[in-house]
Parts: C-alpha cells; structure tokens; sequence
C-alpha cells in the first residue's frame, strides 16, 4: 500500500494529535505540582506526592520533546514560524520546564541552592504558568499568529511581543487556564491511585471534583465560542480565506471523531472525577485520562483535518499553515511513518512497566525506607 | 533571499547554541559513560549475589540520577532552539533534519524515560532480572540517543541524501540511508560515545582517587577503579581510532577544517605535521610570514593522517582559499562567483514560472543543476569569510589530542597499581587523579569547540552560512535570552556541582548487617 502526499499529511496531523492529546492526558503531572501546596498537608505528604509523580515526570516531559520533534519532522514550517516567531511564548514555557527538569531530582538533596521550597515552587510555576501559556500556544492554533513569509521562506513577525501577545487573547487565556484546571483534576486523581495516604486521598478527592467545576465552563465555552468563529480554509479556487463558523463545521463534519469524540471525552472526564468523588473506588484517574485523551484528539483534529488552515496569519490569510503547505516531502513523511510503527511497541512497554511499577501504591514507609533512591 | 542580516543577532544566536550545547554537553558524556558503567557493575551483582557490587551500583547510580536530570533540561533548550533562533535553518532543512531528532525522541529517549524509573525506584518493585534488564535498557538508550543526534550533526559536517527544491527554497531528504551510513556519521558516533566512556571513567577515577586519599570506602574504590580503567582503557583506544578517522573524514569533507586544525597555510606534499608550535599571531592568509613559532615539525606524518598515503598532497588554508589550479582547487571567489549565478538562474527560473513560460523554466532550471553545489557560496560577502579561526582549531585539537594518547597510559597505570593492591600507597597518583575530570571536560568540550569552530562559516557545510540559518529577531532579543540562559544554567549547575559533592561527601549506604 502507498499513500499519496495528502493521505500522509492527514495521516501526520492524526498522529500528531494523538501525541497531543496524550500530553493532555499526562499533563496530570503539571497538575499534581500545583497540589503540592494547596492540598497537602505537612511534609510527609509533599514528600509522598514528589515521589508518586516523580515517577511519571520524564514521561510526560518526552511526550513534550517528541510533540516538538513531530512537528520539527512532519512541519517543518509550523515549527520555524511558531517558534522562531511567536518567541517569548515559548521562552516562557521551555524555561518553566527546564526548571521542572531538575526539581524532582535536586528538592530534597543537600547543598541544593534553592531549598525545598524553591524546587516546589519551581514545580508549582511548571504546574501553573508554564501549563497557562502551553494552553495559550495551543489557542494559537486557533487564533492566529501575526506572521508573513516573504518569496523564499523567510517568515517575519509582526508584533514587538513576539508570542505574548497569545496570552491578551481570551480565547487563549481561556483555553489555558482550562489545561491548567484539568490537569489538576487528573492530577489529583492520579495521587488517588498511586498513593497510599487515608486523609490526603480524602482532600484529593474534594479537589478533583471542585477543579473538574471549574474547568467545565471553560471547556464549554470553548466549544460554543466556535460558533460564529472565523478559521481560515480552502476555496475551491485554492486560495485560503476566512470561513465563519469554521471550527463549527469541522466538529459536525467529524462526526465520530469530532463531536463523537468531544462529547465522549467529556462524559469520560466528569464520569471518572464523579467516580472518585462518590464513591471509593480508585481508579477514576483511567477514565478520566481516556476522556481526557478523546477530547485532546477531537481539539485537534478540529483545528488541522477538513481542509483547515492550523496556524492562521492573522497579517496574510494567505501565509496561513495548512498541513499541505507546512508538511515535509513526501519522502520525508513516509520515512517517518515507518518509524511511527515503533510507537505501538513503545505504548506496549510504557504500559507493561507501569503496571510493574504501580502493582502497589506508594505509602511513606517505602520513602522512609530508601531515602537514598527516592526524591 | 538577499535582504540584510542583523550581524549582531547571528553572534548572539551563535554565543546562545554554544553556550546551552556546552551546558548539555557537561552532563551528557557522564550520562552515556556512567550508564553503562552501572550496567557492568549491576551485571557483576547479579552473577555473583555479592551485596558489595549492589552498594557500588546503588552508589554511582545515585551522582548517575543527579546528573541525568540536568542532561534533560538542559537537552530541551536546544532542540527547541533550532525553531526560536534558527528558523530559517529549520525551513530550508527541516525537511531532513527534524526526521533524526524525532526518531531519536521514539527511539531512544522513551527508553531512557521509562526505565530510569524501575533503574532508580525499582530496587523492591520488579525482580532482579527485570532490575537488570532496565539499567541495561538506560545505557542503550542513551547510546541510541548519541546515535541519533550526531547522525544529525554529522549531516550538518557533510550533507548527503538529499537535493534542493526550487520551488519552495528548501532542501529535501531523498535517502536516509545514505544519512545514516554517511561515513561522517559512523566516526562521530564512535567518536563521541567513546570519548564519553572515556570522561566518565576518569570521573570513577577521580572519585576513588579522593576516598583512598581520605581512607575511605577503600574497598570500593578500589572495584569501581579496576572496572573503570579496564573500560577507560579500551575505550580510548577506540577513541583514537575514530579519532584518526575523524581527521580523515575531515580532509575529504571538510578540506578547511583540517588545514585550520593544523595550521597548514601553503599545501604540501608530502605534508608533515606540526606536533607542537606556537601560532605566528600575525600570519593571514595570503602572506608571506611563517606560521609557526618553535614548531616541532615530523615529515610525512600529515599526509598520511589525512589521506592514509605517505606522498599526498594535502591542501593548506591559501590553496584553498585563494585556488590552486595545479591541483584542481577552486578557489573561494570563483564559487563565490558561480554562486550568485546559480542564485541567478534560480530566480529566473521563479519568475518563468510565475509567467507561465515553461520553456524559460526548464532551461533555467538545467543550467542551475549544473552548479547548484556552490548555491551557498552566494551568500558569503568576502571570501576570507571562508576560513575558520585558525588559534582556537589548532590549539584545540593538539590539546585534546595530547590528552588522548595521556589517558590510556593513566588508566593503565591506574589498572596495574590497583590490580596488585598497591594504589594507596601512590599519593601522587592520586593527588594527580583529583585533576582527571577537568582534563577529560577540557578534551570532550575542545573536540566540539574543534569540530564546530571549525565547519564556520558554515552552518551546513558548503550549502548553507550561519547568518543565513537564522531566525528574523532584532539583536536585543536574543541578546536576553542569551543571559536568562547563562543565569538559569549557571544557577542550575551550581546546584548540580554542591549535589554532586556533598553526594560524594556522603558516600555509600552503610552496609546493611
Ligand atoms: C552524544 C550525545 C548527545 C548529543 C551530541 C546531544 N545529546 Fe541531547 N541527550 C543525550 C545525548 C546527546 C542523552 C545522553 O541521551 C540525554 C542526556 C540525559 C538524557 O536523558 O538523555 C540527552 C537529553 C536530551 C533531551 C531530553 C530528552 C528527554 O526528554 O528525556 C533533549 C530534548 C535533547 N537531549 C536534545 C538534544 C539536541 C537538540 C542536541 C543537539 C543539538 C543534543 N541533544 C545533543
Ligand atoms: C553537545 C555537544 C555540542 C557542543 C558542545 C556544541 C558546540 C557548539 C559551539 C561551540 C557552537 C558555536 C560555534 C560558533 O558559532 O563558532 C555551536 C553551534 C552550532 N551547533 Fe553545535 N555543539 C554540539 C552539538 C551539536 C549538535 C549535535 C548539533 C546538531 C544536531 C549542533 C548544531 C549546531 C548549530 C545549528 C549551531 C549554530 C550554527 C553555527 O554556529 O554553526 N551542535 N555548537
Ligand atoms: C588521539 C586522540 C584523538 C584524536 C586523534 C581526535 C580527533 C578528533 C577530530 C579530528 C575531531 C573533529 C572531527 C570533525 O569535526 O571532523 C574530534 C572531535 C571530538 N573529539 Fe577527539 N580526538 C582525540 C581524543 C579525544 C579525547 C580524549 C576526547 C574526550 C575525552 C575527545 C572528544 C572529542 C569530541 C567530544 C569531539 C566532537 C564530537 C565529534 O565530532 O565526534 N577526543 N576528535
């Protein structure tokens, strides 16, 4: 079987999302940060939550890398435009993660420089600003950057603040602080599951559900602003142009995979927090994450599939990013679709080793007992 | 694709990647060497049963886990760093290079993530063999990670597999094969990984040497030195052959580098070497004045480093500079020259196209093939821009070469004195082994300083110049993300450093009775 340019470019979008909405899905790390002030008390609890999630941070933290290198590989100009263009914006998030990088290992070590409470507040501006404007960037997709590319390539940035204009947008803003509120609710679930700790469970269970309140009518409006809301698309002369409604006419177009997929994922999402909130069963976190996961897959697909433009010019519709006019050769995407057939091996061993791991919860003898291989 | 550069923004993009690739590159070599380090001693504990191997892993795996941290923050900045400061670099080769930087994140990277966690926090999870089985698992995928990345920089050193797209202005992969066999690729592979093993050896070394001089933790000391040395040692040998094979490479690809690296202005043949010298500080290109100063001169000895033949000829800086027509070289202008008229027939080309005269557009494009391999050249505005800063190659690489036929005969002393249990008694060799980690950072950065500094100014060899590669952001801006990244990395390893010393400090777990 061979796929023409095209199928490889829809098929690159489809993975691409897929590495997104897994990223959303394990954004609980970023959410667990923020609880470690808010929600835990005293500091055999913190220590507890450092290490339950000092497990999972490289992985999340990868997914980071290969998003970025996926994009590098499969769109070379979304990743030249977006990063070298909308600058500060990503300075924000990358130094937020370099900072996360190194707290889990250093928090507790001595001669660390900054003190324990440094690393947690380094964890917790990974957890909350870093997340924010990761949200924002995403928002871009849909709002636009103001960029031009001139004959050969050469893109130029329209405003002096380079990206953070992203966060004066609401509907970026919103979008942002929608990650941040759902990562804490599957952060605390996630806690819920792989800890071992009567009263903490307890008041994670209150915050999952107090943040999954809170973060629903952002999602909700996210997905009623589409109504009415310009994106940028093809005419059938090829031209790209402003389409009204569009993102709307995606998710309905989608069918399954867009408002099937919407729809689902939310249901997943307040079905698994409602679970843990109700009842005492402990693993409302798989439920949440796989709604999580649907609704990540559905944002995107809506914003790249269906002849949409996934990275408006807001100075020239024309320059606008398409997955045909941004997307690497042909060669290009079928080499790296063949090294995609990895990804069901690696999805394999991740799996396996979790279960491995967490055949048990954490409990804070197993801290205690091994201070020196533990955070 | 003329328009001005802003001189200032491409020399702080450039003060930015060295500074952040130098930062990554303190962490990275330990990384690669300490892993597979742990898996030997981890593979003696469950062989034998013996508790003492285990404290001894448990032990390096500890200073292991505090420097993989900082290896991946500090490895985030610089892959995102080719979109925010080289994004005209990431458009015009992305095509190509972004595919080895995501196979590598498949590849290598998911491995290093996953199972660092059973590595670290798997003692009482899994069984002993699974234990195994991951620590294993970390040091391949860190060496996968190496392979990955320098087949990307080696296309950057010798770009193969791939053609020019007129349309869109870009380059585009058409084989990755030849991407991943490129002769350049397989050297620095070898190269770089080997001389990790190497640096990290020396860290054991340094380490051990401390405790036997303090008394303390004699025993092992003494098991993590004859495990060490016997890995620093075969690994430097491997360094040495790749390394020769590097500077092989290097005269086929990179003629420039090599003349700069040795300091050869007038082409020879035979070409000797000059082991030892001081520069000349006034000599440029195109003048009379010797080079060197006290120069310790051994006939022959250059022509068959670089062409693996005694009688070659092998060219100097002015040959290739300024053309040699005796033997066949091109000089800088005249590519120059041939550079521009490629440019020309390329926009001729566009503008058939955009009119519609296809005949036009296929002769244009004919006579462009012909000698688009000089396409880079167009942008260089003197040819002097040409040559790389002969000082810092020539210096570089005689000092990292120096340091690569000392550290064998280290670990060979290291390994004999240890062997016969003799080793607490040579406080001078101990003393001197406190001083093996900066030797061996000062080799391991100097290589890249060589290899780098030397393919200027060139950001893909031949094809493509630094100011070209950039992205379209005033000076100031990068300016203050050059010092935020100082400031946070310096702070950041300053942690590291006081970490990694009172670790030291503390020493092994206390045996448990
Ligand atoms: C020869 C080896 C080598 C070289 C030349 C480089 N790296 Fe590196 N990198 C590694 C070897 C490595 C490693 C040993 O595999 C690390 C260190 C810690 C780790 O987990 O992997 C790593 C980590 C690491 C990470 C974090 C990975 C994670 O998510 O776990 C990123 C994003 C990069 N690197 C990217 C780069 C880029 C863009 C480079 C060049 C421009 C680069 N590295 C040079
Ligand atoms: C980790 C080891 C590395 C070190 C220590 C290192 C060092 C340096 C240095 C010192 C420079 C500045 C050269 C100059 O401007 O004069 C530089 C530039 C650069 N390097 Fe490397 N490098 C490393 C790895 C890599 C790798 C693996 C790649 C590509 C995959 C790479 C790509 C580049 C690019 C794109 C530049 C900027 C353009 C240029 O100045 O040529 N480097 N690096
Ligand atoms: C006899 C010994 C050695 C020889 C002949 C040698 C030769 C070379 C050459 C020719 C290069 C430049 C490759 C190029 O740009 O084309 C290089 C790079 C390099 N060297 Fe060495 N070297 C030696 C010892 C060492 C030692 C002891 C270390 C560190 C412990 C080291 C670390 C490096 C590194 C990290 C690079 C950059 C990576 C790469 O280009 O592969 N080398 N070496």
């Amino acid at each position: 079987m061979t796929l023409d340019h095209f199928q490889l470019q829809q098929l690159w979008w489809v993975l691409l999302s897929l590495v997104g909405a897994l990223l959303l899905a394990m954004t609980f790390v970023q959410g667990g940060q923020t609880l470690l002030w808010t929600t835990t008390r005293g500091e055999q609890e913190r220590t507890l939550v450092v290490n339950a999630l000092g497990r999972k941070w490289e992985l999340t933290f990868t997914l980071l890398v290969l998003f970025g290198g996926a994009f590098f590989a499969a769109f070379p100009r979304f990743y030249a435009v977006s990063f070298g263009g909308a600058y500060w914006l990503w300075m924000l998030i990358l130094i937020t993660f370099v900072l996360q990088g190194v707290s889990f290992e250093f928090r507790n070590k001595a001669g660390n420089l900054f003190g324990p409470r440094g690393y947690e507040g380094f964890l917790f501006l990974n957890g909350s600003l870093g997340l924010l404007a990761l949200g924002a960037a995403v928002g871009t997709l849909f709002t636009g950057g103001s960029f031009v590319i001139d004959g050969s390539g050469r893109m130029s940035w329209g405003t002096p603040l380079h990206g953070l204009e992203a966060l004066l947008t609401p509907y970026n803003v919103i979008l942002g602080l929608a990650l941040v509120l759902t990562a804490r609710v599957l952060g605390a679930l996630y806690l819920i599951q792989a800890i071992e700790a009567p009263n903490l469970t307890e008041r994670l269970r209150e915050s999952a559900w107090k943040n999954l309140l809170a973060a629903l009518p952002l999602i909700l409006f996210l997905l009623l602003r589409w109504h009415g809301m310009t994106g940028y698309g093809y005419a059938a002369d090829g031209a790209i142009v402003a389409v009204a409604g569009k993102y709307l006419d995606n998710l309905i177009a989608l069918g399954l995979f867009g408002i099937g997929f919407a729809a689902i994922g939310l249901a997943l999402l307040a079905g698994g927090t409602g679970m843990a909130r109700f009842t005492p069963v402990r693993g409302g976190v798989w439920l949440a994450a796989a709604g999580a996961l649907l609704f990540g897959l559905a944002l995107f697909l809506v914003c790249g599939l269906n002849e949409t433009a996934f990275y408006p010019s807001l100075l020239d519709p024309a320059a606008s990013l398409t997955i045909r006019n941004a997307s690497s050769s042909r060669y290009t995407l079928a080499v790296m679709a063949w090294a995609a057939l990895s990804v069901p091996l690696i999805l394999g061993y991740v799996a396996y080793v979790w279960r491995l791991m967490g055949a048990r919860p954490l409990v804070a003898d197993e801290v205690k007992n091994d201070p020196h291989h533990s955070y | 694709m003329m328009e001005a550069f802003d001189p200032a923004a491409v020399g702080w993009a450039r003060a930015q990647f060295a500074l952040t690739a130098m930062y990554h590159w303190m962490f990275v070599p330990l990384t690669l060497g300490l892993s597979c380090l742990l898996a030997f001693f981890e593979t003696f504990y469950f062989r034998t049963g013996n508790p003492e191997w285990k404290r001894i892993t448990r032990f390096w795996m500890r200073l292991f886990a505090v420097n993989f941290a900082i290896g991946i923050a500090t490895g985030l900045i610089l892959e995102f760093q080719f979109g925010t400061n080289w994004s005209h670099y990431s458009w015009m080769v992305g095509d190509i290079f972004g595919a080895p930087l995501a196979i590598e994140v498949l590849f290598a990277f998911f491995l290093e993530a996953t199972f660092f966690a059973v590595m670290f926090f798997g003692w009482e999870r899994v069984s002993p063999r699974f234990h195994l089985f991951s620590t294993w698992m970390v040091a391949i995928g860190s060496s996968l990670s190496a392979l990955w990345i320098l087949v990307a920089n080696a296309w950057m050193q010798h770009p193969v597999g791939m053609t020019f797209n007129p349309d869109l202005a870009r380059f585009e992969m058409q084989d990755i094969g030849a991407l991943i066999t490129s002769p350049a690729a397989v050297t620095h592979f070898l190269h770089a990984t080997s001389s990790s093993f190497v640096l990290s050896a020396l860290f054991v070394l340094s380490v051990c040497s401390w405790y036997l001089l303090k008394g303390r933790h004699p025993r092992l000391a003494v098991r993590s030195i004859l495990v060490a040395s016997v890995f620093g040692l075969l690994s430097s040998l491997l360094v040495i052959l790749s390394g020769d094979q590097a500077a092989y490479d290097a005269a086929r690809f990179q003629p420039m580098k090599l003349a700069a690296m040795e300091g050869l202005y007038q082409g020879e043949q035979p070409a000797g070497l000059v082991v030892f010298g001081l520069l000349n500080p006034d000599k440029q290109p195109g003048d009379d004045r010797p080079t060197f100063r006290h120069p310790l001169h051994l006939p022959f000895l250059l022509s068959l480093l670089a062409n693996h033949r005694l009688d070659s000829f092998v060219p100097g800086i002015d040959d290739l500079l300024y053309g040699n027509p005796e033997q066949g070289i091109e000089g800088v202008a005249e590519k120059m020259a041939r550079g521009r008229e490629a440019l020309a027939f390329l926009s001729r080309y566009r503008q058939a196209r955009q009119h519609g005269d296809a005949e036009a557009a296929a002769l244009n494009l004919e006579a462009f093939r012909q000698i688009e391999d000089r396409l880079g050249f167009a942008y260089l505005n003197h040819p002097e821009e040409a040559v790389p800063h002969v000082p810092t190659l020539f210096y570089g690489f005689h000092v990292m070469v120096a340091l690569g036929f000392l550290f064998p005969l280290i670990f060979l002393l290291y390994l004999a004195l240890a062997y016969r249990g003799r080793l607490s008694r040579h406080r001078w060799l101990l003393r001197f082994g406190l001083l093996l980690v900066p030797l061996g950072f000062a080799a391991s950065q100097l290589g890249w300083v060589v290899t780098e500094m030397g393919r200027q100014p060139w950001a893909i060899q031949n094809i493509l110049p630094v100011h070209v590669a950039q992205s379209s952001l005033a000076a100031t801006t990068v300016q203050s993300t050059f010092f935020i990244f100082l400031a946070l990395l310096t702070l950041l390893f300053i942690a590291e450093l006081r970490i990694m010393l009172n670790q030291i400090r503390i020493g092994p777990e206390e045996e448990k009775r």
